[in-house]
């Protein structure tokens, strides 16, 4: 613990500052690891090609911003298990809004966060009024979502214009744009967290309810807010989902485990899920990690049904490497 | 301790009251079932008039019910078991497979199925109880590891169809009984398995247990009680009966890939609306079996109404939220 | 006594106004007086401590004073003007500041963040994190430790010292005129003791009211100028340190007569065999434990807040284990590792907060009483081997042997009073057959009536051979029940006395005068 003085100059001090989350030495490990296996078992693509690698980032995105959303959400020691319908939602409604047209586009954009707003708000109102434990709150809200999309959209509905594609396949230069969008998104959940007093408060009330409300901290404010932008980066990947597959599909959410994988990687990336500490940067590590055994397992010819059935193993595997250590029952 | 400060005028009024507050104590469930029963059969007395009609809706119901007073046990400890709808989906899937269209491999195929109930259920014990990971996320891995699984070893399609022997459990009635017509084995079936769980989760010391984890985890490790081993065995119990669920399921539904899909939802639901408090520490079989009824003839309701299938999930969530809130508001209401 | 307001024995400087007052405040809970028409005065640039036996109404007073309380009446001036709070936060905000034995700190957090949560700066909207630290550091320069304590240091790396700094550092913060100290050096090394000394100074300096309410009389002579005694809810006396001794204080603390009725005490007839032996056990936070627990005997054990003594009840039941030293039971060597363990020895432990380890508050009495039974036995046999028939039998027995008013065993646990629960946890070890009961507190938080039932159902077991330990934090208690009295001082035990020892003599041990105490003190003087 040393003490900054004034006299030392900003760059070292921004460099004492950052801290790497040790979680990215795990990434780097799994990537050797998976890399190594590739080159034994399959074509070895991994580490001879760029492209691939380039590949799992892209492969992330999705996952990767709404793990944002979900690393806010449960360091307010809440969980938020309707990112995945929201999704969903946000894919077949906005597909269905554009119609092909591109002059639609703003108003589908308009439209959708504004649903996700709406599912973020119920949620954060069913924690915090109707002191509903948020298990059962957002698997309730998910649940109802499922059923208002199935009921009204069975298939591929309507199309995303070419223009709006960009989001997906577009590049600035040779960066994907996609790839921008998933680092803005982790810029933007850091500067939340650090740098506002809204990230200073969601410690607060993740850490010790009792004490931030005795400082004046309006708990409920905050933990909706976080709700709501948990919600908002749902939103987001589904709008990034369907520029993708050019027509929203409502199994979109479920079919990519998002809710799950969003918890899991939060928890990997430090953030304890009893709330009040960790950050984005791990998350993104996490996700990253979840993308390279997504592309090591498509490298290695991984039957997609034992996929399933790995990542299943994977998840509780990876939060039971931190909930190991507590000495409580758990329920 | 209240004391009724009625001036005695004499026994009929004392009759009265204890009546009443006898009343006041049964669980909303039952009248709620038996309105919306009500309601099923003005609106299609065919159906749910004739005992012919009634034994039908036990048979779809039965299953329910199974997993539904499975889930309560797992609910009574505190905890959350949301893998049984995949398992739902294994014993359909998988059994299509191993009984290779031949109905000599029905017997063996049950018991692989009720070895895999056990072994799953262990798992997820240990987990929640070793690893320490919350039941919520143990058993939500478990569902993605056993719906995989389940996908992988049938290549992703049904691998042939269910025979029989094998759907009797589900589907099929015993015949010419006298008063009630037929029967649906199903109904016997649960009506075995609840006298079962009845006896083992009301009037045995594993039971108490449970109860005693639910309400007070600390209170029960001072008291001896061996946490580990009565959440194992709650875990084991349940899968088990989930997998008995998924054979009958089968057995009336036929076999199809997302066969399993919900059902730990409906399950939870059932529990809730038989007025199961979410917390641990409560619970009661026949609670659950009524709410199950009453979810399933909701189900049905809303279809005859005409509303689409997939907005009943919808209110499905709605009931689940609903319940809960309700429960936690007047709980805390009575702080 | 007469409540001395105006007349105290200590010198009220002439004119100077006090910063703050409280007048005629009274404060009940259900069943209890907490306070009776308590006046004091605290003047600025002044260190007051308060103290008091356990329940003397200390914390209550503070409570009130810092807004976490509504007094029921009576008067609170600040600076000479009438003040009320609704809440801690405006009290806080009056300049009024508290920092409790539990730190209200968030683990994971900078100090910087913890000082200003809630009303962290901002520069166009975003968080001003340069300015925050800036200012974190300049609290932690006021009062002098910004060698000590970073800003930018996370408040789960710190020693309970600094995060103590850090709570001071908040207080000031507030521009607290007022700061309140519940047991400050409660977790404090002996250095760390010191810098506290120095830097309350400092701040008297400044003209800060510090009042500070400690149990550790050595403390309180060395850092205060006056004492107030409370007792009983009721006030006392304020005295300059100057003109008092410790003997005195603790004379005014307890000095009362015995007007409860307890049974009739073991004769040594009574007392059998050795049951219990601990040789220098010792665990994380218990040091060098020695002592002997006969059959037919109750052993009380005293001692102040903090001693420890809990932690010895959860030592022995195994659910903080020792981690040297031998144990024996009935003569043969044992470690007893855990509570199933300990049960299974024919242990039985009643615990201090029957709510939350006592009971399972949703099941009916009769399942919390076959509880223990019920866990030794075999899982699938119905409800206790021979069926629910005998149940039916034990239970109503155990209830009258623990003498329970109740319409009906079927009813919640939680629905009882809390003398009627401590009778069902009684009867839970009843039913185990135990014949080494740990008592925790036995009748804290009990009405008369129970307490004197409870009393004589634990005299009682004594008769039937069973060996008692029993904790507790009443004097009375302690004097009145115990056949032979330990009393624990630090994690340790500091003395032995006989029965019907005075409280004087008890209360000694207790806040560290006995002869190893005062050698450490003057030890400590030399450095």
């Amino acid at each position: 613990m040393t003490t900054v003085t004034a006299s030392e100059n900003g760059f070292r001090r921004i460099l004492r500052s950052i801290h790497i989350p040790p979680v990215y030495f795990f990434l780097i490990l799994v990537f050797l690891i998976g890399g190594t296996l590739d080159q034994i078992l399959a074509d070895g693509q991994i580490f001879k090609n760029p492209a691939i690698m380039l590949n799992i980032v892209v492969r992330s995105v999705a996952l990767g911003i709404v793990a944002v959303g979900q690393s806010l959400v449960i360091i307010g020691a809440s969980i938020d298990l309707s990112v995945a319908y929201t999704i969903s939602i946000t894919a077949v409604m906005s597909s269905y809004l554009m119609q092909g047209k591109t002059e639609n586009v703003p108003l589908a954009i308009l439209g959708v966060f504004g649903i996700g707003a709406l599912i973020g708000v119920a949620n954060g109102l069913t924690i915090t009024k109707l002191h509903v434990n948020p298990f059962i709150a957002t698997l309730g809200t998910s649940l109802i979502i499922k059923g208002i999309i199935n009921a009204t959209f069975s298939n591929y509905t309507g199309s995303v214009p070419e223009s709006f594609q960009f989001f997906g396949y577009g590049t600035i230069g040779p960066i994907p744009v996609s790839i921008i969008i998933l680092f803005l998104t982790v810029l933007a959940g850091w500067f939340i967290l650090a740098r506002t007093k809204f990230g200073s408060h969601l410690y607060g009330v993740g850490g010790n309810t009792e004490v931030a409300r005795l400082s004046g901290v309006r708990t409920d404010r905050v933990l909706i807010g976080a709700h709501v932008m948990c919600s908002m980066t749902a939103v987001l990947a589904g709008l990034f989902l369907v520029s993708l597959m050019q027509s929203g599909a409502p199994w979109v959410g479920p079919n990519g485990i998002y809710d799950l994988n969003s918890i899991a990687t939060t928890v990997i990336g430090g953030t304890a899920l009893a709330g009040g500490k960790g950050g984005v940067w791990g998350t993104l590590a996490g996700v990253l990690i979840f993308g390279v055994l997504d592309t090591t397992f498509n490298q290695l010819g991984v039957n997609p049904y034992l996929k399933t059935v790995l990542q299943g193993a994977i998840i509780v595997l990876a939060v039971a490497s931190y909930t190991i250590r507590s000495k409580k029952e758990v329920a | 301790m209240t004391t009724t400060s009625v001036t005695s005028p004499g026994g009929f009024t004392k009759l009265l009251v204890t009546i009443w507050g006898g009343i006041k104590r049964i669980p909303p469930v039952y009248p709620i079932f038996f309105l919306i029963f009500i309601v099923l059969g003005i609106l299609n007395p065919v159906k749910y008039q004739s005992i012919n009609g009634v034994m039908t809706f036990l048979r779809t119901a039965s299953p329910l019910a199974i997993l539904a007073f499975g889930e309560m046990m797992v609910l009574a400890l505190g905890g959350f078991d949301l893998s049984v709808g995949a398992i739902v989906t294994f014993v359909v899937l998988v059994s299509s497979k191993l009984l290779a269209n031949n109905p000599a491999n029905a017997f063996p195929a049950i018991m692989i199925m009720l070895g895999f109930g056990v072994a799953i259920g262990l798992v997820n014990g240990l987990v929640v109880s070793y690893l320490k990971v919350p039941s919520f996320i143990a058993t939500l891995g478990m569902m993605l590891f056993v719906r995989g699984g389940a996908l992988y070893w049938v290549g992703g399609a049904p691998q042939g169809y269910l025979t029989d022997n094998w759907r009797a459990f589900g589907r099929n009635y015993f015949e010419n009984v006298p008063i009630f017509g037929r029967v649906p084995y199903a109904l016997l079936i649960l009506i075995g398995l609840a006298l079962l769980t009845y006896y083992i989760f009301h009037r045995t010391n594993l039971g108490k247990q449970i109860l005693a984890i639910g309400d007070n985890v600390r209170a029960s490790q001072l008291s001896g009680v061996r946490v580990k081993l009565v959440r194992v065995l709650t875990f084991v119990m349940c899968s088990v009966l989930a997998v008995i669920a998924g054979v009958m399921i089968g057995g009336y539904g036929g076999v199809n890939v997302t066969i399993g899909e919900g059902f730990e939802m409906q399950a939870i639901a059932a529990c809730v609306v038989g007025g199961v408090l979410l917390g641990g520490g409560k619970g009661s079989i026949l609670n659950a079996i009524f709410g199950a009824f009453t979810l399933q003839a909701i189900v049905n309701l809303l279809n005859l109404l005409g509303l689409p299938k997939p907005y009943t999930d919808a209110v499905q969530g709605l009931i689940i939220i609903g319940a809960v809130a309700y429960v936690g508001l007047t709980s805390m209401r009575k702080r | 006594m007469a409540n001395e307001i105006n007349q105290t024995s200590s010198q009220n400087s002439g004119n100077i106004q006090p910063t703050m007052e409280v007048q005629n405040i009274s404060k009940r809970f259900p069943g209890v007086v907490a306070l009776d028409d308590v006046s004091l005065q605290f003047f600025p640039g002044e260190i007051h401590a308060i103290v008091g036996e356990n329940g003397a109404g200390k914390s209550t007073l503070m409570k009130i004073m810092s807004g976490a309380y509504i007094p029921d009446s009576g008067k609170i001036y600040l600076d000479g003007g009438k003040v009320s709070f609704a809440h801690p936060r405006e009290a806080q905000k009056k300049g009024i500041s508290i920092i409790y034995q539990e730190f209200n700190l968030l683990p994971e957090r900078t100090v910087a963040h913890n000082i200003f949560l809630g009303r962290e700066p901002s520069k166009f909207g975003a968080l001003d994190v340069r300015q925050m630290n800036k200012q974190a550091r300049e609290v932690l320069m006021e009062i002098g430790v910004e060698k000590m304590v970073s800003p930018t240091a996370l408040a789960s790396g710190l020693s309970v010292a600094e995060q103590q700094l850090v709570e001071i550092a908040k207080a000031i913060s507030f521009n607290a005129k007022v700061l309140i100290m519940d047991e400050p050096t409660a977790a404090l090394s002996f250095t760390e003791v010191k810098l506290l000394h120095d830097l309350v100074s400092r701040l008297k300096q400044k003209g800060m009211s510090i009042i500070f309410i400690s149990h550790r009389l050595v403390e309180v002579f060395d850092i205060a100028e006056k004492i107030t005694v409370l007792k009983d809810g009721k006030f006392i006396k304020t005295v300059d340190k100057k003109d008092v001794t410790p003997a005195d204080i603790v004379y005014l603390m307890v000095g009362r007569t015995l007007d409860h009725y307890f049974p009739p005490l073991g004769k040594p007839e009574d007392f059998g065999e050795v049951v219990l032996k601990i040789n220098d056990a010792s665990n994380e936070c218990l040091k060098d434990i020695n002592f002997e627990l006969r059959k037919g005997e109750v052993l009380g054990v005293a001692g102040l807040q903090g001693s420890g003594r809990t932690e010895l009840a959860q030592a022995l039941f195994g659910v903080v284990p020792f981690k040297s030293g031998k144990m024996e039971l009935h003569g043969k060597g044992i470690a007893i590792k855990s509570p199933a363990k300990a049960i299974k020895n024919k242990m039985g432990f009643v615990t201090e907060d029957r709510k939350s380890e006592g009971i399972t508050p949703r099941q009916p009495i009769r399942d919390n009483m076959l509880l223990t039974v019920r866990s030794t036995q075999f899982l699938l046999s119905s409800i206790l081997k021979d069926g629910i028939r005998k149940s039916r039998k034990l239970v109503p027995m155990l209830g009258k042997q623990v003498d329970i008013r109740t319409d009906s065993f079927d009813r919640e646990a939680q629905f009882l009073s809390g003398g009627n629960q401590q009778k069902v946890v009684l009867a839970k070890w009843l039913a185990s057959d135990a014949d080494v009961f740990i008592f925790d507190e036995p009748t804290r938080g009990i009405d008369v009536e129970s307490k004197a039932s409870i009393h004589d159902m634990i005299r009682d077991l004594t008769r039937r051979g069973i060996a008692v330990l029993m904790i507790s934090s009443e004097l009375p208690e302690i004097i009145g029940m115990s056949d032979r009295i330990l009393v624990m001082a630090e994690w340790q035990i500091a003395g032995e006395l006989p029965a019907k020892s005075s409280e004087q003599a008890i209360m000694l041990f207790a806040t560290g005068h006995s002869k190893n105490a005062q050698k450490n003190s003057e030890l400590a003087g030399k450095e």
